[in-house]
């Protein structure tokens, strides 16, 4: 999954192109339902081609932006142009957007063949076409030798892969999905994951994906725009997101991480110095944040970025915080230990297994010093 | 606790089906009875039967009553669910409140109040606009249509409110115009929602005698009708059996519906074991 995000990212970084023009355009969108502000003033330029991911917890609007796009909800202000064309008085039937449902929504009185040729045969298009079009979607979704079955003939992973190809079969400029992979085990969702992309590069269309599980998020997606509670809070590609956060929330949703409130002791553009008595170290960052001295700030570090020594490192009064081993728990490739820093405050580390039970293995309750490397904090401002 | 049935349950049991069975049993029993007098027994004869067959008034009735019932079940069961669909889905619209409380008033009004308005609106359209110039079919079905309309009303509310809104919005997304989302999604799911508040439609109107009285004319007279002016004249053994006869079409038009729902119920429970086995 390494290769395919690569791809993703050194073929096209469209974003970053100032001429590209943005296929889908939201602008300062609000959506109010009653007094509940479900999307509050949301802008985002998303590009042909791209799989975009809008993640967020549950009720952060992200569900709301998609109905919107789709056309069962009219923004209470602001626009969406899909295509350079104003979406205001285009009905859902008339977008050139389709949608599979988190519910998968399928006909119940149709079988599998009958409900993917539904959206082919209201453009009216001829009977020979829909068949072979639905027989070689059917075929790509490998669900062919269902095709005459009712849904309720299928199990969740067989309806996921009907609905998908429902969606897919009138080749929509943008699809849209609404946590396509919620109900799926472990093992399936992964090969529907890599189904997904294999099937977004083929046909190029572009997709926007509404999920609450952020791995799926990183897999998936070319970018990620991160919500929280109707605000867009980060946009970005999955390696930006992840390993450069630029919120506190952003950096606690994404994956685990290890926060330090602390405040600047000194700024220069080639480095940070952040006291951070919560760390019981002061911590050194080789990069600039360019903030004034004293302002408050909150410095990340992710577990698996962080070492662990029984040996006081030589340089110890920075990067460097004492602590005792609270807890172990072994995950077969690594170990996440936790540990009681002197100042009482409980950080993750994760230790990958390199060797099968290592000489000087670090125990329960022994005195250990947690290090980490000066490029691997970020100090975040908010 | 112990598994065999205490003499308490047995005789609950056996109370509660006297209690609800026992009338019909009498009147099924004695609709056999040789004796022209309906109280005392002279013997089996099956005699009525065929009398009643031979009875003009009484299959014209029978027509009647079938014509009046199945046009207005029809009817009630369209309007009512248009107004179930409205009300179940726009939670929020000018008088929905007066809607709602004017689409189920005749559940709770009393019939004779219902009737008589209703005989009172023809009498002064009569008046005014010259129609209805007589009692008859015509404002006997539309008395029918009003208050049966009420029940499918209620049923189809009850099915829309629980019907899963993003069928619709499938259908609406991959390119179908609302009316015809209607047509072939909704309308098809809640199929058979709609032929049970037909049937309740059906039944309500062919049994209905109170409204029914008000608002009919001569020629049209339904079996209600007839049943009732024949016990007001004395009572008659061709009744009973005119009575046994409703209860056969009646009971088996039930248990044939609820073999039918239990297969179907059956057949489904299966296909999903089977979906559950072949996913493994």
């Amino acid at each position: 999954m390494a290769a395919e995000r690569a791809r993703a990212e050194t073929t096209t970084q469209v974003w970053n192109d100032p001429n590209a023009k943005p296929y889908i355009r939201i602008e300062n969108v609000t959506k109010k339902f009653g007094d509940f502000v479900a999307v509050n003033d949301v802008s985002l330029n998303i590009y042909r081609g791209e799989l975009f991911a809008l993640l967020g917890g549950s009720g952060c609007g992200k569900t709301t932006l998609l109905r919107m796009l789709a056309g069962f909800e009219q923004p209470t202000s602001g626009k969406i142009y899909i295509d350079d064309v104003d979406m205001a008085d285009i009905p859902p039937y008339e977008r050139p957007t389709n949608m599979m449902f988190q519910s998968y929504a399928l006909f119940p009185h149709m079988t599998v063949e009958q409900n993917v040729a539904f959206g082919l045969k209201q453009d009216k298009t001829p009977a020979e076409q829909v068949k072979t079009r639905v027989g070689s979607i059917l075929d790509m979704v490998q669900m062919r030798q269902f095709a005459h079955r009712k849904p309720h003939q299928l199990s969740g992973g067989q309806r996921q892969r009907v609905a998908l190809a429902r969606s897919l079969v009138k080749e929509p400029k943008l699809l849209l999905l609404d946590e396509p992979l919620g109900a799926l085990d472990k093992k399936l969702r992964e090969a529907t994951q890599f189904e997904i992309m294999n099937i977004q590069d083929r046909l190029g269309i572009t997709f926007i994906v509404v999920t609450h599980d952020q791995e799926e998020a990183m897999t998936l997606s070319t970018r990620i725009g991160v919500m929280n509670s109707g605000q867009i809070v980060q946009v970005g590609t999955p390696k930006e997101i992840y390993e450069y956060p630029n919120t506190k929330f952003v950096a606690d949703f994404i994956g685990s991480v290890n926060l330090f409130e602390g405040h600047i002791v000194e700024d220069e553009p080639g480095h940070v110095l952040i006291s951070a008595p919560e760390a019981g170290t002061e911590i050194y960052i080789d990069h600039g944040i360019s903030s004034a001295p004293g302002a408050k700030v909150w410095v990340a570090i992710r577990p698996e970025k962080m070492d662990l020594t029984k040996n006081r490192p030589d340089d110890s009064d920075r990067n460097s915080a004492p602590g005792i081993v609270k807890g172990i728990a072994y995950m077969g490739n690594l170990s996440v230990y936790l540990i009681k820093l002197d100042s009482g405050k409980e950080v993750k580390v994760t230790m990958s297994n390199q060797r099968r039970a290592a000489e000087h293995a670090i125990d329960w309750d022994d005195r250990v010093y947690v290090t980490w490397h000066a490029n691997s904090p970020v100090a975040l401002l908010s | 606790m112990t598994n065999r049935l205490s003499w308490f349950v047995i005789a609950a049991l056996v109370l509660g089906f006297i209690f609800l069975y026992g009338p019909m049993a009498v009147l099924v029993t004695y609709s056999f009875n040789a004796n022209k007098l309906m109280t005392l027994w002279g013997g089996f004869s099956a005699k009525w039967y065929p009398i009643l067959l031979d009875d003009a008034a009484v299959l014209t009735a029978a027509k009647n009553s079938f014509i009046v019932a199945s046009v207005s079940a029809t009817f009630a069961t369209v309007l009512g669910t248009m107004a179930g669909y409205v009300l179940a889905r726009y939670r929020k619209f000018h008088g929905r409140t007066a809607f709602s409380g004017m689409v189920t008033a005749p559940l709770v009004m009393p019939e004779v109040i219902t009737g008589l308005s209703m005989l009172l609106l023809f009498k002064e359209m009569g008046y005014w606009f010259g129609w209805p110039k007589a009692m008859g079919f015509s404002t006997v079905i539309l008395a029918h249509i009003t208050f049966s309309m009420s029940y499918v009303t209620v049923v189809m509310q009850s099915r829309f409110s629980v019907f899963d809104m993003s069928l619709e919005e499938a259908a609406l997304d991959l390119g179908a115009k609302p009316l015809k989302t209607f047509m072939v999604i909704t309308l098809p799911i809640v199929a058979p929602a709609v032929i049970s508040g037909w049937l309740l439609a059906f039944t309500i109107s062919l049994d209905d005698l109170v409204i029914t009285i008000y608002n009919n004319g001569p020629g049209s007279g339904t079996l209600p009708q007839l049943i009732f002016s024949k016990v007001r004249r004395g009572v008659d053994p061709t009744i009973n059996a005119l009575a046994t006869i409703i209860i056969t079409v009646v009971a088996t038009g039930v248990i044939t519906s609820h073999i039918l729902m239990t297969r179907q119920e059956k057949r489904k429970q299966r296909d999903i074991q089977a979906a559950l086995q072949s996913n493994k």
